[in-house]
């Protein structure tokens, strides 16, 4: 006998603890089976963009914190470029370095909380997240230590940093690095051969190379599926031409290539921090730039790889002292486009896993 | 005497002959009142220790404000759940509603009828007390039922669903893995197990313990198999629609059936109140945490089994593993009814690691797509 069934329609989200933010998602099941997916955005949105019209390229800057604030200094670094590039500012050398070494340690931190919240969804009693956390927060003590802050730094300006970095930085750095390594691994060894992870991430949620195109994701998402492009090599912005690492690129797209890709990661920015600090040179970290400038009229897109991927700012000059377009490509907004492809047929557990393998920031989606 | 010693005021009590006409009663109301007593304050004594123990896993103090070493953070969680709201959902089964946290405590309150927290030292020595045991665990899943149908929603829905699914699965290796045990002892009651172990059935018992350990972590929903009450799916299952006291008791129920757990494998596989110097008593507590130790060790550790992976997990690697263990231990107990122990513990010991390999060898889990 056929029993009779029909589709169940469950909203996760807005507030759900594994959406990561107010993030929704409209799930229609078969039993456990997803068959249609819904995605709903815009919680959070805040009008940034518009926000930014208003306001002086200067002041923009406090506002790029509050994209993906768990990548703050990234988001400071590429808007900054950007406006670089439109007003043509030229930049000290050590405040080079400086920027180059913020962005990596930020792109440590971001990845920490990025792996500690997947392995949470899949199910590891907050284990996992608790000690990611704990490296993590010796980065935001780093943070602390450059620019009093632990979120919202606020700390590149435009045509350099806003602070030279204190005398008890340097070694602190210099501790924190020669550990890292040990601690990723650490978690490898705990995490990455476990029978349960492996059961629950190897073949899941894969996105195929050409989708992954397609959709033009960026960042360990499109990584993770094959492609070897880093904005870091391909379109080398800043110095990082200077530097030696790898693009790890996984080989299925799975959501464990997602989460190999991102300790490999770390792995190779810890890499660019020691390169970096042996590198450093002395000297100004601020060129002189006026408070207000009026840049030539024109546009300019100044992208950089972010933790989560490829982070643009495009900005269009009407000669005034306010961008008259700001526009930003927020790389997670563009990877979460694959969720529907990357989940339909997946259990409702998988689901949670494929969304947390992604790894979004709902602030930069809805902006 | 009796301040000095309540093992032994206990003995005597035991001792002494029920002569007068309400004597049965008196036994059967001292001790209910006394065990519920106890099994309240172990349960206040577990949460503790759990919430305690998880926080020295995650590199955190755990509760610490509450009397010392937060000693008293089970006692404030209470206060402040009691004052809660009680909360009905507007279109949830009112009665059904109200009815399902009763259908879960009582049978995991029922369980300890049979415990001996010591020798001759429990309610009601059945002859048949395993067997009543594992009837009686599995009412519980009928009340989670209730729950997740009364609440009117769609997350207590799958959960009650899952674990339908999960617990009636995993009775079967659960009862085939304590056959072997009463197989050796030759007897159904709990305290005749615990004195036939001249030595812990965990030696003599290896895989039958595993199953046993493995199959009762998926009967209570303990992780990796908390599929019932996966929060980042479910945010926390069948109880979410619950509050205040019926919330109380699905949360106490939860700790009575750990409690339960860590008690019966105590007596089943590692000889009950036994123990050189110590008073019984103590030794049955000792065993009893150490085993619960055990289970939210594992609860800190490792990441959720999917439900498929989970229903994979009982069928074709429990079930077959605990006919297996069945099978052999029937051939040992016919075969070699007076062979020493010494002998049969590395055999059996060497049969589950092969038997283990076997299966992690050509078991595998994963997978899982539907075409859609």
């Amino acid at each position: 006998m056929a029993l009779k069934t029909e589709p169940f329609v469950i909203n996760i989200g807005p507030q759900h603890p594994s959406t990561h933010g107010v993030f929704r998602m409209r799930l229609t099941l078969d039993g456990e089976v997803v068959i249609d997916l819904e995605p709903v955005i815009g919680y959070l949105h805040r009008g940034i963009e518009k926000l930014a019209e208003g306001r002086t390229y200067t002041q923009n800057i406090p506002f790029t914190d509050r994209l993906d604030y768990l990548a703050s200094m990234s988001n400071n670094l590429a808007y900054v470029l950007a406006v670089e590039k439109l007003a043509g500012i030229s930049v000290p050398e050590r405040a080079e370095y400086l920027r180059v070494i913020m962005a990596e340690l930020q792109r440590i931190a971001s990845h920490l909380v990025g792996v500690g919240c997947f392995l949470n969804d899949c199910g590891a009693f907050f284990t996992p997240l608790l000690y990611m956390i704990r490296e993590r927060e010796k980065i935001l003590d780093l943070f602390d230590m450059v620019c009093g802050q632990r979120l919202t730094y606020n700390y590149m300006r435009i045509g350099g940093v806003s602070h030279d970095i204190p005398d008890e930085f340097l070694p602190a750095l210099d501790k924190f690095v020669r550990e890292m390594s040990g601690f990723i691994d650490e978690y490898d060894q705990l995490l990455a051969k476990n029978e349960i992870l492996l059961a629950r991430t190897k073949g899941v949620g894969i996105l195929p190379k050409e989708l992954a195109i397609n959709i033009s994701a960026s960042g360990p998402v499109l990584r993770s599926s094959g492609v070897k492009w880093d904005i870091r090599k391909a379109d080398p912005y800043s110095i990082y031409d200077r530097f030696e690492f790898e693009i790890p690129t996984g080989s299925v797209g799975d959501a464990y290539d997602r989460y190999w890709v991102r300790v490999q990661e770390m792995r190779q920015s810890v890499r660019i921090i020691q390169q970096a600090m042996e590198q450093l040179p002395s000297g100004e970290v601020l060129s002189e730039v006026p408070h207000l400038f009026h840049p030539p009229v024109g546009e300019a897109y100044g992208h950089i790889e972010a933790p989560k991927g490829e982070l643009g700012f495009y900005l269009v000059s009407d000669n005034s002292i306010a961008p008259y377009r700001f526009h930003i490509r927020a790389p997670s907004l563009i990877n979460l486009t694959a969720l529907r492809d990357m989940i339909i047929g997946w259990k409702l557990a998988d689901a949670i896993i494929v969304f947390g393998s992604i790894d979004i920031c709902l602030a930069e989606v809805d902006r | 005497m009796i301040i000095s010693n309540p093992s032994l005021s206990l003995e005597r009590y035991l001792q002494t002959p029920l002569e007068w006409a309400g004597g049965f009663w008196a036994h059967w109301g001292v001790f209910a009142v006394g065990i519920v007593a106890v099994v309240l304050i172990l349960v206040m004594a577990f949460i503790w220790f759990e919430r305690r123990g998880l926080g020295r896993f995650q590199i955190r103090p755990g509760p610490n404000r509450c009397g010392p070493f937060g000693i008293l953070q089970p006692i404030a969680d209470a206060i402040k759940i009691l004052l809660k709201e009680d909360i009905v959902p507007a279109k949830g089964d009112k009665w059904v509603h109200w009815l399902a946290p009763v259908v879960v405590f009582v049978p995991a309150l029922m369980i300890f009828a049979v415990i001996p927290f010591q020798d001759k030292a429990v309610l009601a020595d059945l002859n048949i007390g395993i067997l009543y045991v594992v009837a009686i665990s599995s009412v519980s899943v009928v009340g989670v039922f209730m729950a997740g149908w009364s609440s009117n929603n769609k997350f207590s829905l799958i959960g009650a669903m899952r674990s339908i699914a999960q617990v009636v699965s995993y009775e079967i290796p659960l009862g085939l893995a304590i056959i072997g045990v009463v197989m050796m002892a030759g007897s159904l009651s709990m305290n005749e197990i615990v004195n036939a172990q001249t030595i812990p059935f965990i030696l003599l018992q290896p895989l039958g313990f595993l199953i046993y350990f493995l199959a009762a972590l998926a009967e209570i929903n303990r992780c990796p198999f908390d599929l019932l009450e996966a929060e980042q799916e479910l945010t926390t299952g069948f109880n979410v629609e619950y509050s205040g006291m019926k919330f109380a008791l699905f949360y106490l129920a939860e700790y009575v059936e750990v409690l339960a757990v860590s008690a019966i494998i105590t007596i089943l596989f590692l000889g009950g109140w036994k123990g050189p110097l110590l008073p019984p008593f103590l030794w049955f507590l000792i065993k009893v945490f150490g085993v619960f130790f055990l289970i939210f060790w594992v609860r800190s550790t490792i990441p959720r089994l999917r439900i498929d992976q989970v229903m994979a997990f009982a069928w074709k690697c429990l079930l077959p593993l605990a006919l297996l263990n069945l099978f052999i231990t029937g051939i040992q107990v016919i075969v070699w009814p007076e062979a020493l122990p010494w002998v049969m513990i590395p055999i059996n010991i060497a049969i589950m690691v092969i038997l283990v390999l076997l299966w992690s060898k050509f078991f595998r889990l994963g997978g899982g797509r539907v075409e859609v």
